[in-house]
């Protein structure tokens, strides 16, 4: 008895779980997605965290200064590929990185600190 | 400073009248208001309101001016949220110096964003100073978003590429230098090889006696280069003034005073009038250092140095605005 009732339980727990598993997978997906296309360094202490960021190609990478002193967002490979202007305090610098390839970025104003993001 | 220092000339390492001790010592009187002066072999100090006793200005052929530096207008943050208020503290105690400086150098981040705005503040403030006449540098707040183009047009027209300058009073010889444009990654602050030449051919002809004052944003010294705080190439500078007996480098950038003497030359630097930030390696990160509300005026400040014609060392006096 027990054990039809447990088989039964369980039967029922698949079902729902499938339904449910197909809406979770949805959501999932959906949020992995935004996860894929918005990532973040923050600006903290006069330091870029993560000081190195793999994305794949496609990804829009969006630093945000959360320091109390402002800070710029600037790459250094041959080609200057982005410069931000000033970030004050909670400003925000966003560029998508379409090509594959490493680029290392410092910030203009404090040149100690530097990061790279890695594209793969 | 060890061993117990008597006024007398102790080393003359140099042969050029500078006791190194007892000038240090003399700089340890400082926070009290005193004139260095070396006279005849001795090192002897003079409360600055007792100058007038000591035969007037003119005649003795006196010096006297003010570094002000990283006045920040613009930064709103709980480290100083009023720092128009407080420069206005700074050119009132300008203005109660006893002796009147003649101008004033201002060793950069005048402005905190490089917005217009804000450089006009400050021009407003410091227009109620006695002295009127200003030197700038810039500081690398003072050249974001277009290469320091701005700060040309207001303070440095007509001054090759990032604004350095030189100029002459009572026979001693002001150089200002910019080290805070072509930053590179990972780096410090750099002079660049354009300016290193100016300055090689601008003090070439310079009697070894000519007393000299070099003004600068960031320390030509290293002072932590782990913060940025120093500047690549100034050893090349230095070389190049090696030959002058008396070499007094002003810097800011720090937000803190500081000294240090290195064989003829004395390198300082101001403190703030808007922020104070911490000790070399004493916080995560050099930024704003917040400090009780009543206790902010006694860490901000301003430099007065005087010079006595004839006489080797400037006396340079930091005071704080409370």
């Amino acid at each position: 008895m027990r054990r039809t009732v447990s088989i039964l339980g369980l039967a029922a727990a698949l079902v729902l779980g499938t339904l449910g598993f197909g809406t979770g997978q949805k959501s999932h997906a959906a949020s992995a997605q935004e996860k894929m296309s918005m990532t973040e360094v923050k600006i903290d202490n006069f330091t870029f965290g993560p000081a190195t960021l793999t994305v794949p190609a496609g990804t829009t990478v969006t630093w945000i200064n959360k320091d109390d002193i402002p800070h710029t967002v600037v790459s250094t490979d041959d080609s200057k590929t982005f410069k931000s202007k000033v970030l004050d305090t909670d400003e925000k610098f966003s560029f998508t990185f379409s090509k594959a390839g490493t680029y290392p970025y410092f910030c203009s104003i404090h040149p100690k600190m530097t990061g790279k993001v890695v594209v793969q | 400073m060890a061993g117990k220092v008597k006024d007398e000339l102790l080393h003359d390492h140099n042969h050029d009248g500078i006791d190194r001790r007892g000038f240090l010592k003399c700089m340890a009187w400082a926070g009290t208001g005193a004139l260095c002066v070396m006279q005849g072999g001795v090192m002897k100090s003079y409360s600055l309101s007792r100058l007038p006793e000591l035969g007037g200005k003119e005649a003795m052929g006196e010096l006297s001016f003010v570094q002000i530096s990283d006045s920040h207008m613009g930064f709103n943050k709980p480290a100083n949220p009023d720092v128009a208020g407080t420069l206005k503290a700074a050119v009132d105690k300008i203005n109660g110096l006893a002796a009147a400086p003649e101008f004033m150098l201002h060793t950069g981040d005048i402005s905190h964003l490089s917005k217009p705005e804000e450089f006009d503040t400050v021009d407003q403030i410091l227009k109620s100073a006695k002295p009127q006449d200003v030197f700038y540098v810039p500081g690398e707040h003072d050249v974001l978003n277009d290469d320091g183009k701005q700060f040309l047009e207001r303070y440095g027209k007509g001054r090759k590429g990032g604004g350095w300058h030189s100029f002459d009073k009572k026979g001693v010889h002001f150089v200002g230098l910019v080290n805070v444009m072509n930053l590179k990654a990972g780096g410090l602050g750099t002079l660049g090889h354009e300016q290193l030449e100016w300055l090689e051919d601008d003090v070439k002809h310079l009697k070894h006696s000519t007393p000299i004052v070099v003004f600068a944003h960031i320390p030509l010294w290293s002072v932590y280069p782990e913060w940025g705080w120093g500047t690549e190439d100034s050893a090349q500078a230095l070389a190049y003034l090696k030959k002058f007996g008396s070499v007094t480098v002003l810097n800011g950038h720090i937000h803190q005073t500081m000294q240090k003497v290195e064989g003829n030359v004395t390198f300082h630097t101001a403190a703030s009038t808007a922020f104070p930030q911490p000790a070399p390696g004493k916080a995560d990160s050099p930024g704003p250092m917040k400090v009780p509300a009543e206790q902010l005026k006694s860490v901000l400040g301003i430099t007065d140095v005087n010079y006595l014609q004839g006489q080797h060392a400037l006396a340079v006096v930091d005071s704080t605005l409370a």
